[in-house]
């Protein structure tokens, strides 16, 4: 395998740019939890959670600046828990 | 000839492959405690809406930009030892070891209030409250708690790469160290982005 390691000189503005992004949406978040928006807001929140992860993943974690290979790993651990998550409720609901 | 002795072997993507698959590991043990939360909250909506209110949103939202500013400092202390740049780089390191400090007095307090009001695991007061209040801070304390000891590994990391960076272990030219620890220390970021909304918002 390698003996050195890529560079990627990532400027440094863009991870300022991605700190601001988050928080903003933590901002928006806190908004969203006083708005009462009933059933809803749990979605809201999840959306803005996810994609706050999804940020510090495809940036900090340097997914974006890794070969397919390490992007396409990321999929298995979020298909396997969707699977289990997913797979309970079907026997939570219909219970 | 070449001096075969003075060749390092080193295998950066191996490194940073075993690093993605522990962390990994870690992503599904949070899921398990995760997926308990959602079907615990699914049964004891109102219950857990109510215990909910015992949280200090401001506290949680400190705490959340105390971590997401740590995760910059770090992603940055990455970006400057990659340009050589290693008294910056251990600058930002020391900065996201004293964030993660920060979050963890900050959780103390949170603790503390938690617990001197009664609200502990087997409290007589807290086992007098209905069965899904007794849930949300079971499931509360443990995975804050767990939590809190990876920001406490983190921290501890860090500063074992601020020494190495120091040392100049971790250069310039090898800097797989500081960047494996950068990768753990956003995990246990992330995972705090879902336990905030999901234990501070919900009222």
């Amino acid at each position: 395998m390698e003996q050195k390691p890529a560079q990627h000189l990532v400027p440094s503005k863009t991870f300022v740019l991605v700190w601001m992004a988050l928080l903003a949406l933590t901002a928006l978040t806190i908004t969203a939890a006083y708005l009462h928006l009933g059933a809803l807001s749990m979605v809201v929140n999840l959306l803005i959670a996810s994609t706050k992860a999804g940020l510090v993943l495809w940036f900090f974690m340097h997914l974006k600046y890794e070969n397919r290979f390490f992007q396409a790993l990321f999929l298995i651990p979020i298909a396997t828990v969707t699977i289990i998550i997913g797979l309970t409720f079907f026997d939570i609901w219909y219970r | 000839m070449v001096e075969l002795a003075h060749i390092e072997h080193r295998d950066y993507t191996g490194a940073k492959l075993g690093m993605w698959l522990f962390l990994f590991t870690e992503i599904l043990l949070f899921s398990g405690m995760f997926l308990l939360y959602s079907i615990y909250r699914t049964v004891h909506t109102e219950d857990f809406h109510e215990a909910a209110g015992e949280m200090s949103v401001v506290l949680g939202a400190v705490n959340t930009v105390i971590l997401l500013t740590s995760s910059m400092t770090m992603v940055l202390s990455i970006s400057a030892i990659k340009r050589g740049e290693r008294v910056r780089s251990m600058i930002y390191q020391a900065a996201t070891v004293v964030f993660g400090a920060a979050f963890l007095v900050n959780k103390f307090f949170e603790w503390r209030e938690h617990i001197l009001r009664g609200f502990y695991p087997n409290s007589s007061e807290l086992l007098a409250m209905s069965h899904g209040k007794i849930l949300y801070f079971g499931l509360y304390y443990v995975m804050t708690g767990i939590h809190g000891v990876h920001v406490l590994i983190g921290a501890g990391l860090i500063c074992l790469t601020f020494f190495q960076t120091r040392k100049g272990v971790v250069s310039a030219s090898d800097y797989i160290k500081l960047e494996n620890t950068g990768l753990f220390w956003h995990l246990v970021d992330v995972i705090w982005i879902y336990l905030f909304p999901l234990f501070y918002l919900i009222t």
